[in-house]
């Protein structure tokens, strides 16, 4: 078991998905409330990692991350170094490939608040803002936590945006999914077999926990309101 | 010398109560429901106190209170409270919902799940410190007799509670003017006037204009106050209950406030000397007595009874001061809820008399029975064709 290349794709993932909360909020509420006639040119660009190969997804970004696009030359003059074969580049790669997995169940909570309680909260004097921060955030709070957990468990278990963006160097961008595949690599199996299976068992961990959670809620309350009137 | 005439100058008149709002509607709105596409074009003045709309579902009372609310835009007009336009297609002016100060309880009430009681009641309290928020809120919350449900969320509260909490959830930010729609619809009688007592008692103090939209004609008149009869869109009756809807002129609105009875009949013979007269229904059906009405023997008219306002008997009956005794055989019962319809033949002219199960039985009835319909000569209502 590499504990080095586990602990770093852990630290990956709570990043990774610690931003998308971020990222993904306001994408989700433009994606939920805006009337533009496009919009679903958007939707579909969201959408786009779940379906790409990874290694396009990861090769699109290795260029955009390289020394020839703006980006990169931006960031290697406020650093010094490239992104691409760093951690942070790492991290861009994986907000890129993890970002439906966060949108998607934000935007479908937030759609399903009723649209009664936004016309009543503008009828009580709040804004639209304030009223997506008073009332539809704390309502779409199983979908919140499924986003997280989602972005997060899909992270840790990335592996080609990773090995296109990252390479593979111990420490800084080896993961345990590529790790699982260097042990395959040398025919040691049984160290392959022990680190798939701790990675195996954390995501499923991690969904449960979810699912139990929109099922039973926590102190015993439902964490989606039920139906009533 | 020149006599100077000095006249005082008119001493502004302070009002006894706080200056009330005036609403102010009159807007067009292409709007649809599913009988199809109508045309709201409205035109009123709301005073402070009650205003009813009435109007059967799909009349278009959701939608202008909709507009009214800002939640939804008008084709073209002008909406104004307190002088003040919150629309104007003219000046292009059309203020948003949030900002435009106006109390709105919908149908479905839209009360916070996530939040208690109290949060909900002061939710709309905003720019004040969270002492002053708490008093506010409990004071309203006792108002409407809910004080001990403060910290109770909805969905742990009965109906006729949650409607207590809307509201009071509306009044306490104080609204220039208030919109319910069908706010009672739910509850039971006696919830429905112990709510509107509270209502009126809040009211009382804060002289705002009250839009009260029903589709029930008992509601109407229960609460009394200034009715507009929306039908398809537009006005068709406004003044007080008793006018527009005891003696209606238009059918529409006879419909409407439950004349399950509509014939049409000439007249036959004026007793001016008792106030009444003869109308024969239909071509050749029975002849009624009813209130005397200006009209000329042989003009037409249409005459409308509420079934629950006939009676029935197994034997002719004697020594009733209702004037309309007629013979008849029922030809059906059907059962509605916990009300008996029957339609009973009086000599070709077909009645619908609404009974309770108890009088059913009681009196053995059934199809093909013998009975005598009555009805009180002002229980017939009288309208021009």
């Amino acid at each position: 078991m590499n504990w080095e290349a586990f602990w770093l794709t852990v630290r990956l993932a709570a990043i990774v998905s610690t931003l998308l909360i971020a990222i993904g909020i306001p994408i989700a509420y433009w994606l939920t409330y805006s009337r533009w006639r496009w919009k679903f040119l958007v939707e579909a660009a969201v959408a786009l990692p779940i379906v790409l190969p990874p290694t396009v997804l990861g090769f699109y970004v290795l260029v955009a991350l390289g020394t020839r696009s703006p980006l990169g030359r931006w960031w290697q003059s406020l650093t010094g170094h490239t992104l691409a074969f760093t951690f942070e580049g790492l991290v861009i790669g994986s907000l890129l490939y993890s970002l439906p997995f966060a949108v998607q169940p934000f935007a479908a909570s937030f759609g399903a608040v009723d649209s009664s309680l936004l016309r009543a909260s503008a009828s009580l004097g709040h804004s639209p803002m304030q009223t997506f921060r008073r009332i539809v955030l704390p309502l779409s709070k199983a979908g919140l936590v499924t986003g997280f957990a989602l972005s997060f468990a899909h992270t840790l278990g990335e592996f080609g945006v990773v090995l296109m963006v990252g390479g593979n160097i111990p420490g800084v961008t080896r993961t345990i999914s590529i790790d699982i595949y260097d042990q395959v690599q040398t025919a040691n199996y049984s160290s392959a077999n022990q680190t798939a299976l701790v990675l195996l068992i954390i995501s499923f961990v991690v969904l449960s926990t979810v699912y139990w959670l929109n099922r039973y809620g926590l102190n015993g309350r439902p964490w989606v309101a039920g139906p009533w009137k | 010398m020149e006599v100077k005439i000095i006249i005082p100058a008119p001493q502004p008149v302070l009002p006894a109560q706080p200056i009330s709002s005036e609403l102010e509607v009159r807007i067009r709105k292409r709007f649809s429901n599913p009988e199809g596409s109508f045309n709201l074009n409205v035109h009123f003045r709301a005073l402070a106190g009650f205003t009813i709309i009435f109007g059967a579902s799909g009349a278009g009372k959701t939608t202008l209170l909709d507009c009214i609310a800002g939640l939804t835009d008008p084709d073209d007009g002008r909406i104004a409270v307190g002088g003040e336009d919150l629309y104007d297609s003219e000046k292009k002016r059309n203020v948003a919902a949030w900002k435009r100060r106006i109390g709105y309880v919908h149908q479905d009430l839209a009360l916070f799940p996530h939040l208690t009681a109290e949060e909900n009641v002061a939710y709309g309290l905003r720019g004040l410190s969270a002492a002053e928020r708490q008093t506010r809120s409990r004071e309203m919350l006792g108002l409407f007799r809910i004080g001990h449900l403060r910290e109770r969320r909805p969905a742990q509260i009965s109906g006729g509670e949650r409607q207590r909490v809307a509201l009071a959830r509306a009044l306490v930010t104080e609204p220039r003017a208030l919109l319910l729609d069908e706010p009672l619809a739910a509850l039971d009688r006696p919830t429905k006037s112990s709510l509107v007592g509270d209502l009126r008692r809040w009211n009382q103090e804060h002289r705002v204009p009250i839009l009260f939209v029903t589709h029930n004609g008992e509601e109407v008149f229960a609460l009394g106050d200034e009715v507009i009869v929306l039908d398809g869109g537009i006005i068709v009756a406004q003044g007080l209950p008793h006018e527009t809807m005891r003696a209606p002129r238009l059918e529409t609105i006879a419909r409407l406030s439950g004349f399950e009875n509509i014939f049409n009949a000439t007249v036959v013979a004026l007793h001016e000397d008792r106030g009444t007269m003869t109308c024969q229904l239909g071509k050749d059906g029975v002849e009624l007595e009813t209130p005397l009405v200006r009209a000329d023997v042989g003009s037409r008219l249409r005459v409308g009874v509420r079934a629950g306002d006939l009676l029935l008997a197994t034997e002719s009956p004697r020594g009733l001061s209702a004037r309309n005794v007629l013979p008849g055989t029922i030809v059906g019962l059907e059962q509605r809820d916990v009300i008996i319809s029957a339609t009973v033949d009086c000599g070709g002219t077909e009645f619908e008399v609404h009974l309770t199960l108890a009088a059913r039985d009681s009196l053995g009835l059934g199809p093909g029975k013998s009975v005598w319909v009555v009805a009180k000569t002002h229980s017939c209502h009288l309208m021009r064709m």
